[in-house]
């Protein structure tokens, strides 16, 4: 067994885990963060994307340990003081999700690419999201959630 | 999928993971950025017994200027090469090749070290790197050698980096002001390459000084095309296609559900094509 110390939506947890531990386990039954799911377990759907130390990662591909000392967001993290993410608001919004079975790896991967380009373009955002699957199909209203996102905190810019 | 146990070492030098590596033996397997790894332990295709784990080392880490080269540590995630001003300016042919590594989540963890090692013959780094004539500085027990990338490549998941050895950096000469492309041929987005072609010219007076093309999933190992690297030498862009029509010679490509041996081949040339032609572009 190894111990590790991780930060996870802001808080810290110090546990004993066996090194083979994946991330995703860790997250869902260490810490009880099970709003992160195992999709695929192949590193193929990204329903399991969470942000380790602030960029996207499939969290079924990374192993606890490599998340000694650092820090990590689930989607049970975004929300603030009750308040959807403008993120989760346009998801909602847009009616982004039908089974919802891929949604907080899609958010969470939404989120990353609009930090690391603010203004996606259409194709921008479909090739942002190609890591993430939505077996509904329903990538029409994921695109376009994560544009009325991109467009919402431009307006709160200005 | 859960990988069989394994005992975990995480070194934050070079000396101590050299060290945990002799002391292990045969058994020990070496995690990068895992995102080849993890999926091999889970699905329980390989069960060493222990590993470990370079990503605490932080002196392999980031792009350094080398003055006539650009030194590339070995664990340097794709995402970090892909954005690098050095590797943009100098060395083209390879951000634009990482970019096509599988999707956002993966290039954020997986290094260009650990795919030159694992060297799977359809990843997209061995061709660029193998074109631009780098040099691999490996590490072990007798300290450190320098290997060029012509004789890195081996066989099917086999480099020069022998058990207890470890790639530290890999040295890209300067090819400043040499266009470049990367065509990468897939049914599905991340999917990995069924054929990809890297190229990198150097134009003069509208036709081509110097011509490097290397091949993806050509092989058992990424391959050079010199054969076209010679032919394009004087070519303009509307006589390509005699030059490039050589491309798969040499080459032994597999068959299987993408694409059998022949169309291969062929779609090395339809690429080869259109790379060159793309990388005259700028």
């Amino acid at each position: 067994m190894t111990r590790i110390t991780v930060t996870v939506d802001g808080a810290s947890y110090t546990d004993e885990v066996e090194p083979r531990m994946l991330l995703v386990h860790y997250l869902r039954e260490v810490v009880g963060k099970v709003g992160t799911v195992v999709g695929c377990d192949t590193s193929n759907c990204g329903a399991c994307t969470v942000h380790l130390d602030g960029r996207s990662v499939k969290s079924c591909n990374v192993l606890a340990v490599q998340a000694d000392g650092r820090e990590v967001t689930t989607i049970e993290g975004l929300a603030t003081n009750g308040e959807l993410h403008p993120m989760q608001a346009a998801f909602h919004e847009n009616h982004a999700l039908q089974c919802g079975y891929c949604t907080p790896g899609m958010i969470m991967q939404a989120v990353d690419l609009l930090n690391e380009n603010p203004n996606p373009t259409e194709d921008e955002i479909r090739q942002g999201m190609e890591g993430n699957l939505c077996r509904c199909t329903g990538y029409h209203n994921i695109v376009k959630a994560v544009a009325a996102a991109a467009g919402a905190s431009e307006r709160s810019d200005a | 999928m859960i990988p069989a146990a394994f005992d975990y070492v995480a070194p934050t030098s070079l000396d101590d993971a050299l060290a945990a590596l002799a002391e292990a033996g045969d058994d020990a397997k070496v995690l990068a950025g895992g995102q080849s790894l993890l999926p091999i332990l889970r699905m329980r295709l390989n069960a060493p017994e222990k590993v470990v784990d370079l990503g605490r080392i932080e002196a392999l880490r980031g792009v350094r200027d080398g003055g006539d080269h650009v030194a590339i540590g070995a664990m340097t995630p794709y995402a970090e090469v892909v954005g690098d001003a050095l590797v943009r300016e100098h060395a083209g042919l390879l951000a634009k090749a990482v970019e096509t590594v599988a999707d956002p989540q993966i290039r954020h963890r997986g290094t260009v070290g650990g795919a030159l090692v694992h060297a799977d013959p359809a990843g997209d780094v061995g061709a660029p790197v193998l074109a631009l004539d780098a040099t691999m500085v490996v590490v072990g027990p007798g300290g450190e050698r320098t290997v060029p990338a012509a004789e890195f490549f081996r066989d099917l998941f086999e480099t020069a980096v022998d058990d207890g050895e470890l790639l530290t950096e890999i040295r890209i000469p300067k090819h400043t002001g040499w266009g470049s492309a990367y065509e990468k041929f897939v049914r599905v987005s991340h999917q990995w390459s069924i054929v990809a072609v890297a190229a990198t010219v150097r134009v003069e007076g509208g036709s081509i000084a110097e011509a490097r093309v290397g091949l993806t999933n050509m092989g058992s190992t990424p391959l050079r095309a010199t054969a076209v690297e010679q032919a394009l030498v004087g070519s303009s862009a509307s006589g390509l296609a005699d030059a490039c029509a050589a491309a798969a010679e040499g080459t032994n490509p597999p068959s299987d559900l993408n694409g059998d041996a022949d169309y291969r081949r062929h779609l090395a040339t339809v690429l080869t094509r259109r790379a060159v032609q793309k990388a005259m572009e700028g």
